[in-house]
């Protein structure tokens, strides 16, 4: 046990007595500060904490175990995307923002180009089959991060078999990704206009085998935790926070549906033809005497929304069956790159059609392949905020166009970002270990809090 | 120009002179106002269009550019000397829909409120005097008919040739009620750079705008605890404004360099 406090500055004047507890036992802390009776414990929880999901760093005041006030700190994952993107192509903006929230990289990627292909007015243009497999790819990715969320959120309060078999799953929706679009996550595949390439020949045959094994494994989750009494006994009552509070604090997804309120973008103003699938926006209403708006709920809503995520995706298998063939980006050949990508023996993805076009029958279709692929294309002057439902909550893209090749300034409206403000609301009054689960059911990743 | 409209006439205002001067002497009631005149059964009273009128409503021009290459750099491709204006356009409010019912019960409740009205790609936006914007804010929060009751996002945009509005605020409204989305949007000049906070009628404002000042440098003013929030605290410079440099390195190979992204030519 030391007494220096190692992160004071030069010249700093330490506030009291300053506990270390790297590699040393909680309980000795606890027993000196006892004997000291020191009143107020100052806690400093992060950035490098495994239950803070991330580099969050939390800042307690603790009486005993009980939480005084809670701070949280972000900005130690800060890369700065957005600045990056204004010197960068509209299309090389889809590997940037794919990086943000990087356990949902769909949806950045999604907001982003729906917000893009706003200004650009070519949202009615996207080809039908593009827009299936961005819904595809969303709800595959929802159920995905719902997974991470409820293993690691299971893990934290010791329930380790919940992560193994999340991340079980999780594997097999990414091996998915990557045979669809080349990676397992960053994967800069919605693209202005459509998206990168068509699905493998193989595609289908491996989603179906997909489907079926979500739906042989899907039901484990229910069957380990919804009855579980030690789960439960962690879970509910724990990170309560009403309507009210949800409103005002600007929370969205299933940490606002865990009050009952039934707001899902999705069915609110549909997007990609969200309207036409068959599902439900899933909201949990208080029963037996049980408030609900707690961890415990929004454990179960994201539990039925991977269920809904599966029909949809069943739904998408059936179109995707009936569609094969039919472009996946937009026709306009002044904004489409080539779509029609197949895996060479080098292991790269190229369209020999067009590389026979472009390098053996037309100079003018190199010279404009080379433009549209060094340059990019022009985005007329105007401004776009298209936000869409992330596993998380509403995430959404403001984008700024000056009519030039890249953007003028593109701003993420991350969920995680706004959640983090109510950990406060969420976690004062409470015991120390119930921040853990508070945290864990407001899902933030910090890639996305932080860009 | 043509003949019939005189050189000094802003463009949206084309009614006749002298109809705006009734424009408090009614009560905002559909059933009862006066039905002279109206041409659609859903239409507003017309002094309330008249005040929606009133409001400028042309595109924004955001920069003045010449040429085809970024300033300072040769320009080799034959343009050098077109000039070209760029402004966001604006298509004018349209009649259907909930847009120009919002525009009148906003400039109803708070008078001259707007600077401007833009409507572009079916998203409605509301320019605001910086002065006006609390007032704004906490009408369109608390009015039963605009109820914008959520604020998603508040983000900062940089024009730096929007000379004495340099500093853009944009906030993001979101009506669950109606479920109708707007844009306000106020500005502020780079040597003054101060807007009212809204923290105290949207909460969720709070670490948007901590954000918005660790980046742009616009200052909240009556924020609760406005500190850097994604930068380290003792951060010198604002990063997203248009001068702050990448700081990039330049890339050698084989003699020749490569600069850094911000000091490329780029195309645009």
């Amino acid at each position: 046990m030391s007494s220096t406090d190692f992160y004071a500055q030069p010249g700093e004047a330490t506030e009291g007595t300053v506990y270390t507890a790297m590699g040393g036992d909680w309980g000795e802390i606890a027993a000196e500060q006892a004997e000291r009776s020191d009143e107020i414990l100052v806690i400093n929880m992060g950035p490098q904490h495994p239950s803070t999901h991330g580099v969050l760093r939390l800042i307690l005041e603790c009486d005993g175990e009980t939480v005084l006030s809670i701070r949280p700190g972000i900005g130690f994952l800060h890369t700065g995307i957005e600045k990056n993107m204004e010197y960068r192509t509209w299309t090389q903006g889809s590997t940037f923002v794919t990086r943000m929230d990087y356990v949902a990289p769909i949806f950045n990627e999604v907001a982003y180009c729906l917000a893009v292909e706003r200004l650009l007015g070519i949202e009615a243009d996207i080809p039908e089959r593009a827009n299936v497999i961005r819904v595809l790819m969303m709800e595959l990715n929802r159920i995905a991060s719902h997974l991470v969320c409820i293993g690691t959120g299971g893990m934290e309060i010791g329930a380790l078999t919940v992560m193994t078999i999340g991340f079980r799953e999780r594997e097999m929706i990414l091996d998915f990704f990557e045979a669809v679009t080349g990676v397992r996550m960053n994967h800069a595949y919605i693209r202005p206009g459509g998206v990168a390439n068509d699905l493998p020949e193989t595609g289908i045959a491996q989603l179906r085998d997909l489907i079926s094994w979500l739906h042989k494994h899907l039901p484990e989750y229910a069957a380990f935790c919804n009855e579980n009494p030690i789960f439960k006994m962690r879970m509910i009552g724990v990170g309560h926070q009403d309507l009210s509070a949800c409103m005002a604090l600007g929370v969205t997804g299933p940490v606002l549906r865990s009050t009952g309120y039934n707001w899902d973008l999705r069915k609110q103003q549909p997007y990609c033809g969200y309207e036409t699938y068959d599902f439900d926006a899933i909201a949990w209403t208080p029963e037996d005497g049980w408030d609900s708006s707690d961890s415990y709920a929004r454990f179960r809503i994201r539990l039925e929304e991977m269920w809904q995520s599966l029909k949809i995706v069943e739904q998408c298998a059936d179109r995707l069956e009936a569609s094969v063939g039919q472009p996946v980006m937009v026709a306009d050949p002044k904004i489409a790159w080539p779509a029609q990508l197949a895996v060479g023996p080098d292991g790269q993805g190229n369209s020999h059609e067009h590389i026979k076009h472009i390098m053996g029958e037309s100079m003018e279709a190199l010279i404009h392949h080379f433009k549209i692929v060094t340059e990019g294309f022009r985005v007329p002057a105007g401004q776009a905020y298209v936000p869409i439902e992330s596993p998380k909550g509403e995430i959404a893209c403001h984008v700024v166009s000056d009519g030039g090749v890249r953007p003028f300034r593109v701003h993420m409206r991350d969920p995680g970002f706004n959640h983090l403000q109510s950990v406060p609301i969420q976690c004062e009054g409470g015991m120390i270990s119930d921040v853990v689960v508070a945290v864990g059911s407001l899902d933030p990743v910090m890639g996305g809090v932080d860009r | 120009m043509s003949d019939d409209k005189p050189a000094s006439t802003p463009p949206a205002d084309d009614k006749a002179p002298g109809e705006e001067k009734t424009v408090d002497s009614h009560v905002d009631d559909g059933a009862s106002a006066p039905g002279a005149g109206l041409e659609r059964e859903d239409a507003q009273p017309d002094e309330q269009l008249d005040a929606v009128a009133q409001v400028p409503a042309g595109p924004l021009v955001i920069e003045t550019r010449r040429g085809m290459w970024s300033d300072g750099s040769g320009d080799t491709s034959g343009y050098g000397r077109l000039v070209r204006a760029v402004e966001l356009p604006n298509q004018g409010l349209p009649s259907d829909g909930w847009y120009s019912s919002v525009t009148s019960r906003l400039l109803r409740l708070v008078p001259d409120a707007l600077v401007r009205v833009v409507f572009d790609r079916g998203e409605l936006t509301f320019l605001v005097a910086r002065e006006k914007l609390t007032e704004v804010m906490g009408q369109l929060r608390d009015d039963a008919e605009l109820r914008f009751e959520f604020l998603p996002s508040v983000s900062g945009v940089n024009y730096p040739d929007d000379s004495g509005a340099e500093l853009h605020v944009v906030y993001h409204l979101q009506s669950m009620t109606h479920n109708r989305r707007l844009r306000v949007e106020t500005t502020a000049p780079d040597a003054d750079p101060h807007v009212p906070s809204v923290v105290a009628i949207y909460p969720a404002a709070d670490w948007h705008e901590r954000e918005t000042w660790d980046m742009f440098g616009i200052v909240f003013d009556g924020h609760p605890h406005l500190t850097r929030i994604l930068m380290p605290d003792d951060w010198v410079g604002f990063p997203q404004r248009k001068d702050y440099p990448l700081g990039g390195i330049p890339v050698e190979y084989k003699g020749a360099t490569v600069p850094p992204p911000d000091e490329r030519r780029i195309y645009r």
